[in-house]
């Protein structure tokens, strides 16, 4: 593991974390480390476990081994719930929004305002001022879920992550269905989750996203670390970190690309 | 409508959805809907009309205001099973069991009050714990083992129907003292008419009440009021209405029966627990998108158990309301057609076999419409052949209306 950048307890603190799917290994050993203010981005091929972690850390899955320490603390997380309480909250990639209810019904679910006389008003007037912050392009917070686009409904997912004052803030491939401008916006909102002090996981493909924003640089690779960077170090570092080899297929197509460039010139 | 100063209101600043203003515009907006296929309501209402007309075309009996307060007698005991149906078809699971609850219910009821002389509240309240037993059961039987809870009733529905039987003993009948509150309350006790007149003011009192206070409110925060003052007005004028002319019909004759209003009761305090408590919309969130829900930090066992043991207690309410009716616990009690009568008015009356919607209100109108075929087959001396048959095919075709209805919503993307 490289330096932590915060001489601050962190957050959250995983030491060899494992997760067994039958007699496939899907985590193995895993050392993760999450402090206050920091963006640590999780990186790796098809199948390297980022979503498998993501699931343990909300209480999905139930790891097979290993001890996840929050605020200090060994916590176990036996379900959803137990992990938002902590204070992890969770944007998944699928499976996340009920499309039979409206936007307002999905933003508070599990946490609607005055659970024996819910207040449909003051909710709706949070959830547009939650989803004006994040410039959301949402014609109707009443209109049922199945309505909205993939990228109206990634951008409610993200909204409802905010709502329970979470400390850390999981987001797992947040950008993949959005335009160009929420991109940004999920960006900025990253730095601005950040600066309010709260630790923040970011999982992405996109490597240009990934060092916009994050601190640190988490690689998996088959399950396992395979090492940390920071948004300085060379791409191709990062590549050979991700697909295991320096020889690979980026840095073939790479070299090949440099050849043809150099024969035309 | 006011929309305040130059500032639009804050859901009101999306240029690309049209907003409805005024009786007109809350007209198109339900057009819109039921074209999309969000029927709600309209199928059984349309549906009633039509059987209402059928029947008195036939013989003019059956609109008679003492016909309708019998039927209103006989609906309270199906309405009330079939009001916990919708518990369950709204988290997409199914009760197959509640006839035989009810029978069960109504079994412990006799043995308990009648063979064993102990006092009514005590017999009511061990049929009770019996039915939400029950539910807790088959909970279990799915939060644990994943068994389907189509087959765990199918197999309750055998072995308390057993149970009753057992119970029951070989005389096979146990008659109810007519003189008692029970049977008085199942047969005769309808309201006074002041009080009736009463109960039809209220619900659109209500109505005026909450909506001011909705609109008040709303405006208070910025926020626009579709439809604004003309729609609430209307809306309550036509519930007024048409309430104050039921009641004053069903009082030309014997009025309208405390069980009933009973069963109204339930399904206003059931209505209000799926609209505006937290835990209702949790059991659409689970019927909707089960991972989803639980992800959202619900407890899907807890809410799963909830509707069941609601669904099992309901069924055995109902059971008892029946026995009252018929003066008796017998072995005939809640078999035949009362299991597929209160799933079919579930689902008639617009809750969907699919989980996810419904409404408390379907469990009232689709039983209203149950008990009006049989009611009016009776009434033209036919068998109760026809009468199965008749009824199997109006439950086929509210579930065709349900699956074409959810198909259009899926393709309009309302889901």
């Amino acid at each position: 593991m490289a330096e932590s950048p915060s001489s601050s307890q962190p957050i959250l603190k995983l030491r060899g974390v494992s997760k067994q799917f039958g007699a496939v290994q899907a985590l193995t050993d895993i050392e993760l480390d999450v402090h206050p203010g920091e963006v640590v981005a999780l990186v790796g091929d098809n199948g390297a476990g980022k979503s498998t972690l993501v699931k343990v850390l909300a209480g999905v899955h139930q790891p097979t081994g290993g001890t996840i320490e929050f605020m200090g603390k060994p916590v176990t997380m036996d379900s959803p719930g137990r992990a938002i309480e902590l204070g992890i909250a969770t944007v998944f990639q699928d499976l996340a929004l009920c499309e039979n209810l409206d936007v307002v019904a999905n933003l508070f679910l599990g946490q609607e305002l005055s659970p024996w006389a819910l207040d449909e008003v003051q909710m709706e007037v949070q959830a547009w001022t939650l989803l004006r912050e994040l410039s959301a392009r949402i014609p109707s917070v009443r209109e049922p879920i199945a309505s909205l686009s993939g990228g109206q409904r990634q951008t409610v997912a993200i909204a409802r992550s905010l709502l329970t004052d979470p400390r850390i803030i999981m987001l797992d491939e947040p950008t993949a269905a959005l335009g160009v401008a929420q991109t940004a916006e999920v960006l900025n909102l990253i730095e601005r989750v950040r600066d309010r002090g709260l630790g923040v996981i970011l999982i992405s493909h996109n490597m240009e996203d990934v060092r916009a924003v994050a601190d640190r640089i988490v690689v998996l690779r088959l399950g396992r670390n395979n090492g940390v960077f920071t948004a300085e170090d060379s791409n191709s570092d990062l590549i050979s970190a991700i697909t295991g080899a320096t020889e690979n297929a980026v840095s073939r197509r790479q070299a090949r690309k440099l050849e043809e460039v150099g024969e035309a010139t | 409508m006011s929309d305040t100063k130059s500032q639009p209101a804050l859901d009101r600043s999306d240029s690309r959805v049209r907003h409805d203003e005024g009786i007109t515009g809350a007209i198109r907006g339900f057009i819109d809907r039921v074209r999309s296929g969000d029927l709600g309501m309209l199928p059984v209402i349309v549906g009633l009309i039509l059987i209402a007309t059928v029947f008195w075309s036939l013989n003019p009996v059956f609109l008679a205001p003492n016909n309708l307060a019998n039927l209103l007698f006989d609906a309270a005991a199906v309405g009330c099973i079939s009001l916990g149906i919708v518990c369950v078809l709204i988290l997409g699971e199914i009760d197959l069991s509640v006839g035989s609850i009810s029978g069960l219910a109504s079994a412990i009821l006799g043995v308990i009050w009648v063979k064993m002389g102990l006092p009514v509240p005590l017999a009511i309240l061990v049929a009770l714990a019996a039915g939400a037993f029950m539910g807790l059961v088959y909970a279990t039987l799915l939060n644990r083992f994943g068994m389907p809870s189509f087959v765990s009733t199918l197999a309750g529905l055998l072995a308390m129907l057993g149970l009753q039987l057992y119970l029951l003993g070989a005389t096979g009948s146990i008659n109810l003292p007519y003189a008692s509150f029970m049977v008085r309350f199942g047969q005769i006790h309808v309201m006074p008419a002041w009080f009736s007149y009463l109960l039809a003011l209220a619900p659109g009192a209500l109505m005026l009440w909450l909506g001011l206070d909705r609109m008040r409110r709303r405006a208070a925060v910025n926020l626009s009021n579709p439809g604004g003052m003309s729609v609430l007005l209307a809306r309550v004028a036509i519930l007024t209405l048409l309430l104050l002319f039921t009641v004053h019909y069903l009082n030309q004759g014997r009025g309208i029966p405390w069980m009933f209003g009973l069963f109204v009761m339930l399904v206003i305090a059931m209505n209000y627990a799926l609209t505006r408590t937290q835990w209702g919309r949790a059991m659409f969130a689970v019927g909707g998108n089960r991972e989803a829900a639980r992800r959202s930090g619900i407890n899907v066992n807890r809410i799963r158990m909830s509707a069941f043991m609601l669904c099992s207690t309901l069924a055995a309410l109902g059971g008892m309301l029946a026995a009252s009716r018929l003066a008796s616990s017998s072995q005939q009690a809640g078999t035949g057609d009362v299991n597929l009568n209160a799933i079919a008015a579930a689902v008639i009356g617009g809750t969907s076999l699919f989980g996810g919607r419904g409404s408390a209100w379907s469990a009232l109108l689709g039983v209203i419409v149950i008990q009006a075929i049989s009611n009016g087959l009776t009434l033209l001396n036919l068998s109760s052949s026809l009468r199965y048959m008749i009824t199997g095919g109006v439950l086929a075709i509210a579930v065709i209306v349900d699956s074409l209805a959810r198909q259009s919503r899926a393709s309009h993307g309302r889901a």
